[in-house]
């Protein structure tokens, strides 16, 4: 994988590596986590118990999952401020996500980021970010210190296409290829940049930008798990083994707003129902759950794990809306390590 | 006159200065946005805030321009092109992004004119949303206008009302140099009178919303507001205080200010941006080194403490300024020892 390269459907090809039963149903676990607890968050908000409002990941679910799969403990992931499908892939909590979206104590950051800023430094989410492509340069950073600690660790990097316009990427490619950082950049294109479609502000493919750099560039399905889990294993693999950076571009597409609030502001449509519904048919949770009806899983299993992860949303939800709201102490307290400011 | 919001006094100036100068385009994320497929030429968005909304049916795709996540290079090629005949109006969607871009703020735009000899003009705006009090977080609700204030060769005007929104936009669009147009997000829906038609608030002069005697308070953006609110509030009272908008930061009507002060001999300023080495700060001492023989009272600053803006928006209203703070800093100035011994 040297080149820019996409492949027609290797999810289907058999000559690359194929997840165990095990792992795909670990996998789509974590793919309906994610999915109901956006759903849910969709609801809370238009409740109006949210401070604010939520960018959902409904219909990037195979993105986070197929990367995050080939992680270990202690690899690291920056995200962005639409993230809390990595933070739940990377098995952040569930009640510290929705009390922090709720804006309460105990939430995963004490209420004081809110939706695109939970980060929890034990399971290596290094922090969802509200600067756009404010991550790249990051994550870089966390692959060099992976890199001089040599303890084989990894640095993740999940951005839009809207954010791979910022210089950071080029300048975070070029870098990473010199010192051949344990670093993944994955790009997940999801159609827009906020209202605007990708081809309108984006010149040329994203993934084919590595190649300037000498680094392997790969576009993928990003709403096919396994396809994503595929390009996924490599890149990973090649950045422990210190052979240095990889980009990937996860097509894929945004199924809801850009922000759960944008029907209050915008004068028209920026898409057609059409486009929307005809993403819909390439859902990437129901090609899980096929495969896994195939692989002789019951329905009623499948099931379970699904009224499971309601459940879990439903049970965080109901925390996070009595959760007390943080004491004034932390507003000065928390700015200094070992003083007040 | 017409009752107008806060916006829609943002949209008139742009309409206005683009119908009557072709060399003023508008660039910026989602000024258009558009309908699918791959031109995009439906507007959806009008931006963000609606403020463009049907610009690009009016001007044209060409004058209103639809830019990548790109700040720096919206800013680098407003400046470009500023230099080389066109009047560019550049937005930075909040006013946090200028982090992405500030060398195209700090080193380029502010220093052409003067490290150029004078030889070239940089007539670019940029139009920024700054403030707290969406719950936003650290990353979308700061107040930086000090930070550019203090870099010599950058104007910036912060509207507190929607007279003011337009009339100093107008301005900023037809001025040479470069300005930082600093909106208040939370305002956004303030109505107010506007005048109709061609309209111009000149920079670095001062209006006074309240007029009174006994304490002088200067405020800024929504602030001015919260300002106003108090003195109403004190008046029944028969405390009569006047307060101060400056409208611009850089240039400052100091005169206003000071003529204020010899009058009241007291000072409150309010002001959303940092306790530390900000426009709170620059007031009291402008007052401390022009005006002391006037204060009967210590000034008063009130802002937010040094820290970032928190989320959760019950220790946001907490952080941020309110009426009771302002009325409390008023009494102090009236309390103090300083007044009964004078
Ligand atoms: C530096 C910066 N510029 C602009 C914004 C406003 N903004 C928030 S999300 C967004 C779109 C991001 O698009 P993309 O990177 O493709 O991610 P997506 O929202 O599609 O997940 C924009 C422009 C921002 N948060 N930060």
């Amino acid at each position: 994988m040297d080149t820019y390269a996409v492949n027609a459907n290797p999810s289907l090809d058999p000559t690359l590596e194929q997840p165990t039963r095990d792992e795909l149903l670990a996998m789509y676990g974590r793919m309906v986590l994610i999915r109901r607890v956006e759903e849910r968050l969709g609801d809370d908000f238009t409740a109006g118990k949210l401070p604010q409002s939520v960018h959902l990941y409904v219909g990037q679910e195979a993105c986070a999952v197929g990367v995050c799969a080939r992680l270990e403990d202690g690899d690291w992931v920056a995200s962005t401020h639409r993230g809390h499908g990595h933070y739940l892939a990377r098995d952040g909590d569930v009640r510290g996500l929705f009390a922090e979206v709720f804006g309460r104590r105990d939430g995963i950051c004490r209420g004081m980021g809110g939706s695109p800023h939970v980060a929890d430094f034990s399971k290596g989410i290094i922090g969802a970010n509200a600067v756009v492509g404010g991550g790249i340069g990051i994550a870089t950073g966390a692959a060099l210190a992976a890199q001089m600690q040599d303890r084989g660790r990894v640095a993740v990097c999940f951005f839009g296409d809207g954010a791979a316009a910022q210089g950071w990427l080029g300048e975070a490619l070029n870098i990473a290829a010199l010192w051949r950082l344990p670093l993944v950049l994955v790009c997940e294109n999801n159609g827009f940049a906020e209202f605007m479609p990708t081809a309108t502000v984006t010149a040329g493919s994203i993934a084919s930008r590595a190649a300037g750099y000498g680094v392997p560039g790969v576009a993928v399905d990003g709403n096919d798990l396994i396809e994503v889990w595929q390009a996924a294993g490599p890149a990973v693999a090649r950045a422990r083994a210190g052979q240095g950076p990889t980009l990937l571009e996860l097509r894929t597409y945004r199924t809801r707003a850009h922000t759960e609030s944008e029907s209050g502001f915008l004068s028209r449509p920026y898409r057609t129902v059409e486009e929307v519904e005809d993403w819909r048919t390439r859902d990437p949770l129901p090609r899980v759950r096929d495969r896994l009806s195939a692989a002789g899983v019951r329905d009623d299993e499948l099931d379970t794990i699904d009224a499971e992860a309601r459940r879990l949303a439903a049970e965080a939800s109901a925390f996070a809306e009595t959760n007390p709201w943080p004491d004034p102490s932390v507003v000065y307290g928390l700015m200094f390590h070992d003083q007040e400011p | 006159m017409a009752v107008k919001t806060y916006r829609e006094a943002i949209t008139e100036a742009l309409q206005i200065e683009m119908r009557r100068d072709p060399r003023v385009i508008i660039l910026g994320e989602d000024v258009v946005g558009g309908l699918g497929g791959t031109n995009g030429e439906v507007e959806a968005a009008g931006g963000t805030f609606g403020v463009t909304a049907g610009f690009a049916a009016e001007f044209g795709r060409r004058r209103v321009i639809d830019t990548p996540i790109t700040e720096s290079a919206i800013v680098g090629a407003a400046n470009g092109a500023a230099l080389t005949g066109l009047r560019p109006v550049a937005e930075v969607m909040f006013m946090d992004f200028i982090g992405v871009c500030l060398d195209q703020m700090l080193n380029q735009m502010a220093k052409f004119r003067y490290m150029f000899g004078g030889k070239c003009d940089v007539p670019v705006v940029i139009r920024t949303l700054m403030g707290a009090g969406f719950g936003a977080g650290p990353q979308h609700s700061q107040s930086l206008h000090a930070l550019l204030t203090a870099i010599p060769g950058l104007k910036v005007a912060l509207p507190s009302s929607p007279a003011d929104a337009k009339g100093l936009l107008a301005t900023a669009i037809r001025d040479n140099d470069p300005v930082i147009f600093c909106e208040h997000k939370v305002l956004y829906g303030e109505s107010g009178e506007v005048p109709d038609g061609e309209y111009l608030v000149p920079f670095g002069e001062a209006n006074v919303t309240r007029r009174g005697n006994h304490v002088t308070i200067v405020a800024f953006s929504r602030m001015v507001l919260l300002a106003n609110a108090v003195a109403d509030r004190l008046a029944k009272e028969g405390i009569s205080v006047e307060v101060i908008d400056p409208r611009t930061t850089s240039p400052l009507d100091r005169d206003s200010i000071l003529e204020s002060v010899e009058k009241t001999g007291r000072l409150v300023v309010v002001d959303e941006g940092d306790p530390y080495c900000g426009m709170a700060s620059e007031i009291v001492s402008l007052a401390a080194t022009e005006a002391l023989d006037a204060l009967k009272a210590a000034p008063v600053k009130v802002t937010p403490p040094h820290t970032p803006v928190p989320a959760t928006p019950h220790l946001e209203q907490e952080w941020l300024p309110s009426p009771d703070k302002i009325e409390k800093a008023v009494r102090a100035t009236l309390d103090s020892k300083l007044a009964r011994a004078g």
